[in-house]
């Protein structure tokens, strides 16, 4: 039931056509450096997953990062986050990667 | 005159130093890793109080450390391949160096003399001296036929100068008798293939015999159990972990904390919200423990009374204690947001527990639940007591 609410709380977020809000890039760049980092590194650049620093990315398309944040590589440890968040932030997510986050 | 009065000056120097100095054990010590800024606090647990900061040991997220033989020096292992060495009584930085791109973690060799390194980037592990820090022998992982070079997860001291390892991409898991290494032979290398998908970490029993590595490419776990000769690997609790509709897993667990109580092991479940018990003989599960989220570190206290258990982002705020003897929750606790590890003091009273995003460790009277101290730490990780100099495989 906790969990429920807990799982409620994050999947409201604004809708994918609203920007995000400052606040929210804030908490999603935490979540990339923190917790992507358990297994990409704190710094991005690889741990028992793999790097995901701008060189490493540049091959993708922000929707192929898209799509892979929200579905996960299935028969690898990357698990799918759409539980947790939204197509908007996953996009955000996934242009951050690209461009480098700020340091 | 003036070599009179510098030699007086140096006098007055180490004496204020001694002063200031006590002398002082080191059994109630420890360090708190402060991941995000690259440095450690030095801490006891008598009156729970920090005594040092050091900073500018690098990148320091998913860092560990071991002790000396003589629970003096702390061995620092960083994300970015820096191995540094640390002074408990003095409170400094002796020695670091960088020794490869990407690290996971380290081993003391059971005499103390050695020192192992276990590396993503370049795979495989380095040894060194552990007086000198000097390099002594490399063995890169390599594995199938183009050369490439695993990453390494579960690296361990076994009895007999030897470390343990196991090869993420390979599926292997390898055995390195060093007993030569000092005298400049080379590392000898006993190879287990075949051992499972995607082995994620890796522990070793406290009596040195089993060595357990958890997989996440398939229902299972690989045991190898190190008195037997000619070693070979064997599969274990098919079916544990995973099943057949697993809950996405946002942090793997990690196995250092893998628990033997009571006769049985208590263990993460990987994709389940679950604590697992395993008859320690027959290595049969013998229940499943519902517990509040995915577990991350399953840790008993030092009497194996109770477990403690943390878990995984996005229910990372809360830990559970198992009472080891009903095998039920007892007590839930909320030490706030981000729990990343807990540490018991040697016999249990205490047990210390780090919450990152509070930048704070709290500290908990194991018996009452109360909270006995806070500590300010700058996004705490891993917390490390110089009691484990003594325990084979930490």
């Amino acid at each position: 039931m906790r969990k429920l609410a807990l799982l409620a709380a994050i999947v409201a977020l604004p809708a994918a056509a609203q920007p995000l809000s400052d606040g929210r890039k804030a908490e999603l760049d935490s979540l990339v450096r923190q917790d992507c980092g358990s297994c990409h590194g704190m710094t991005l650049k690889g741990g028992l997953g793999r790097p995901l620093l701008p060189g490493d990315l540049a091959r993708y398309s922000t929707r192929d990062l898209t799509g892979i944040i929200l579905d996960g590589i299935p028969g690898t440890p990357m698990p799918p986050w759409k539980a947790l968040i939204s197509r908007a932030d996953a996009e955000w997510i996934a242009r951050s990667l690209k461009k480098g986050l700020e340091k | 005159m003036t070599r009179v009065f510098s030699i007086l000056v140096v006098f007055f120097a180490l004496a204020a130093g001694a002063r200031a100095q006590e002398l002082r054990g080191t059994g109630d010590l420890g360090i708190i890793v402060e991941r995000a800024s690259g440095s450690i606090q030095i801490v006891e647990t008598t009156g729970q109080t920090a005594l040092a900061r050091i900073e500018g040991l690098g990148d320091l997220s998913h860092a560990s450390l071991t002790y000396s033989r003589d629970q003096r020096f702390a061995y620092l292992f960083g994300r970015d391949g820096g191995l540094s060495k640390i002074d408990m009584l003095t409170r400094k930085l002796v020695k670091r160096i960088v020794q490869a791109g990407n690290s996971i973690g380290g081993a003391i060799s059971d005499d103390g003399r050695l020192i192992a390194v276990s590396n993503y980037k370049p795979g495989g592990v380095r040894i060194f001296d552990a007086d000198t820090l000097a390099p002594v022998a490399t063995i890169p992982a390599e594995y199938g036929d183009n050369g490439a070079l695993s990453k390494i997860v579960g690296l361990v001291d076994a009895p007999g100068r030897r470390f343990v390892f196991t090869l993420y991409d390979a599926g292997e898991i390898w055995v390195a008798d060093c007993t030569a290494c000092l005298e400049g032979g080379k590392p000898a290398i006993t190879r287990l293939k075949d051992i499972g998908r995607q082995p994620y970490d890796a522990l070793i029993t406290a009596t040195g015999q089993y060595y357990l590595a958890g997989l996440f490419g398939e229902d299972g776990m690989s045991l190898v159990d190190l008195w037997k000769k000619p070693l070979r690997s064997r599969r274990i609790l098919d079916g544990y972990g995973r099943g057949e509709k697993p809950l996405p897993v946002y942090k793997m667990p990690h196995l250092e904390g893998w628990t033997r109580a009571n006769g049985q092991f208590f263990l993460p479940a990987v994709g389940r919200h679950e604590v697992l018990v395993v008859d320690a003989r027959t290595f049969k599960q013998t229940a499943a423990i519902p517990a509040y989220g995915q577990p991350v570190f399953v840790m008993a206290r030092p009497d194996q009374r109770q477990v403690w258990v943390n878990f995984a982002y996005p229910l990372n705020d809360t830990v559970q204690v198992i009472d080891v003897p009903s095998g039920k929750i007892i007590k839930e606790l909320k030490p706030g947001k981000a729990v990343l590890h807990m540490e018991f003091t040697p016999r249990g009273e205490q047990v210390w527990i780090s919450v990152r995003d509070e930048n704070r460790v709290i500290v908990y009277d194991t018996r009452t639940f109360e909270k006995i101290a806070t500590l300010p730490a700058q996004s705490p990780s891993g917390i490390f007591f110089t009691w484990r100099y003594a325990r084979i495989g930490l």
